[in-house]
């Protein structure tokens, strides 16, 4: 599905990823660790090709196609889709509008957001005045209305209540195909600080990005572990390094 | 000296009297003679563009309105009210009919405040009458139309909207020329009278041309309990429009609210505002501009006045310089004059933000696609208690301008 290969990123000058090499298979699911600060974010807007990321070298595949050079909407378009962290207000655009602006496959929108308890905000102006577990929410049912491929989360259980944690994590759920057993399809790659979106989502894998590069992967539970017990130090001097 | 006598004799002293606000107008440069039409039934009107004026809000057909109001250049070409409890006329035969109406011209607008207002006085040209008698509600809005036809013409008109007690009028008046070439001048006074309990909208769609220049004059007093809003949208360019309509809440709970939605292409100057003194406990006033400019000249202005205790007031006036450039210039003010009055504004010109784009792009919107939906979305602001088909109306102002934007 997604293959990241060698690719270095800067934003006016300075370097925030290097070398990042990753590879993502069609339905699998891959939580991205890392300390605050250490790329995270800016790998997921790079790969939506957001913002002034420029591209230093390297590449980025999806479904077989160089997208390195394409725009937002063009990546949009073929299947990728991003929950933003801090998302902005657009004034005078009603959620129940955004949906039928994006759907695809003939989504309806109330019954989008039932599942995630959210038809009362679908007369509301997108983000305005939403609270943390309330952006979690508008966030994944525009995902859900946009059904795409590869689903790039960012700190997806941060600001949400324990009350609504099983709702988004059961939404991720479904978003990702996680309750289908054979011919899963959807991939997704999930950005945690804190883990405990792994209590509601289960992944295949999970990756540790430390000092601007990825370095490790393997069991998303064990490399949980190991960095609440020796920090994300440990995984500079760890064997299983993505090189 | 009887009044009448007065109220022209200070008309002519304000013959050259500059107005407050605007570019001046040299007056003599138009002409008040244009070719005099008969009244005709609506499906016999041909003297008019329809669809320049279909998007201005009015519809020829008279279809889904209580009443249509049609003049051309200095003449009523029709006016009939289509529901009971409601008069459609023009002003001159109200006068003609009513002799009370005498006591309600110039009394929310000063025929001396300048040589606009002086001008529609000594140069009369007739107008709307639109009255809802007490408990009537209108079903559908009234429609009235004010249209330019003749080149270089000056058009002088002086409009009385009455609501009667617990009534309700929904008004959308459009104005457009007859061709985009046309040059010419609209003077338009406008006196609303909102009784007790009673509520008017009035929205007001100007689809004017480059060479068109406008000086509305309008005044609204508000009773005890009464509803006034007003809703301007100007989507098309103009030489010069300026207007600062005033509303005085008199009475207990009064309400004002104002919204306007602008677009200044290139060459147009729009100087665009509203006033509202709050004399009465209770009254309220919401003033909510939007305007964007793609290379013309927006002036956003907006007073509120509070006179006494337990008012409360809002102004917010937002502007959106996009590609083309342009100048927006807001101006809120607020003039508390005793304690206990709760009035507050906010106010923002900026560009559309990038990150904004950005997002919509992210959900697979083009750039250009983004652009008009951030536009779209600024420029819908939420119009509260106006019947769907109005409310539709301006929705379809704003999307048809959209076309001309990007």
């Amino acid at each position: 599905m997604l293959e990241i290969e060698d690719l270095t990123v800067s934003i006016e000058g300075n370097r925030l990823l290097t070398d990042i090499n990753l590879r993502i298979e069609d339905g699998e699911t891959r939580m991205l660790f890392g300390e605050n600060g250490s790329g995270k974010t800016s790998l997921l807007m790079a790969i939506m090709g957001l913002g002034d990321y420029q591209v230093e070298s390297g590449r980025i595949r999806f479904k077989g196609e160089d997208i390195t050079g394409l725009t937002p909407d063009e990546r949009a378009r073929r299947g990728i889709g991003i929950m933003f962290q801090r998302p902005p207000t657009i004034r005078g655009l009603k959620v129940k509008d955004m949906l039928e602006i994006i759907q695809r496959n003939g989504k309806d929108a109330e019954e989008l957001a039932a599942q995630v308890n959210f038809t009362e905000f679908l007369e509301r102006d997108i983000n305005a005045g939403f609270s943390g577990g309330e952006i979690k929410r508008a966030e994944l049912l525009q995902l859900m209305a946009q059904d795409p491929d590869l689903v790039l989360l960012d700190e997806p259980e941060s600001g949400v209540d324990l009350v609504n944690l099983d709702v988004v994590g059961n939404a991720i759920g479904r978003l990702l195909q996680r309750d289908v057993h054979r011919g899963r399809s959807k991939s997704g790659l999930i950005i945690t600080h804190s883990g405990y979106i792994l209590d509601y989502v289960e992944a295949d894998k999970g990756c540790v990005l430390v000092n601007e590069t990825i370095w490790c992967t393997g069991n998303p539970h064990e490399i949980m572990k190991g960095i609440r017990e020796h920090g994300y130090e440990e995984c500079l001097t760890c064997q299983r390094e993505l090189k | 000296m009887p009044e009448r006598a007065e109220v022209r004799k200070k008309a002519e002293a304000a013959r050259q009297k500059p107005g407050k606000f605007g570019p001046d107008i040299e007056l003599s440069e138009y002409t008040l003679e244009a070719p005099a039409y008969e009244p005709r039934p609506l499906a016999e009107i041909d003297l008019v563009d329809r669809e320049r004026l279909l998007s201005a809000g009015v519809d020829v057909s008279g279809e889904g309105r209580s009443g249509s109001f049609i003049q051309v250049d200095k003449s009523v070409i029709h006016a009939s009210p289509t529901q009971e409890g409601i008069e459609v006329t023009s002003t001159r035969a109200a006068l003609e009919t009513y002799d009370w109406l005498e006591e309600y011209l110039w009394q929310v607008v000063s025929v001396d405040a300048d040589k606009y207002t002086a001008s529609a006085e000594l140069n009369f040209q007739d107008g709307y009458f639109i009255r809802a008698l007490p408990g009537a509600r209108t079903v559908f809005p009234v429609q009235a139309c004010l249209y330019l036809k003749e080149a270089d013409i000056s058009q002088n008109v002086h409009n009385i909207i009455i609501a009667e007690e617990g009534s309700e009028l929904h008004i959308i008046t459009g104005c457009a020329t007859d061709s985009p070439e046309l040059r010419g001048l609209h003077v338009g006074i406008s006196e609303f009278y909102v009784k007790k309990n009673a509520k008017i909208s009035f929205s007001m769609i100007h689809n004017w041309a480059p060479k068109i220049s406008v000086r509305p004059r309008s005044g609204i007093r508000v009773e005890e309990g009464g509803v006034f809003l007003n809703n301007f949208i100007c989507l098309h360019p103009v030489e010069t429009l300026q207007l600062f309509p005033a509303a005085f809440l008199v009475g207990e709970g009064a309400t004002a609210r104002f919204n306007s939605v602008m677009m200044a292409p290139e060459g147009s100057h729009m100087d665009v505002g509203s006033k509202a003194v709050l004399s009465a406990p209770g009254t309220r006033c919401e003033m909510i501009a939007r305007s964007i400019t793609t290379g013309g000249e927006v002036i956003n202005r907006g007073l509120l006045i509070g006179e006494v205790a337990g008012v409360k007031a809002h102004l917010e006036c937002r502007g959106m310089i996009l590609k083309g450039g342009g100048r927006i210039y807001a101006i809120p003010e607020l003039d508390g004059k005793v304690e206990g009055v709760d009035m507050s504004h906010e106010a923002a010109v900026g560009k559309i933000a990038r990150d904004e784009v950005e997002y919509l792009m992210a959900r697979g919107l083009s750039e250009d696609e983004a652009v008009a939906t951030i536009v779209r979305g600024f420029m819908n602001v939420d119009i509260e208690g106006l019947p769907p088909v109005l409310a539709e109306q301006i929705e379809q102002a704003i999307e048809l301008s959209q076309q001309s934007l990007l």
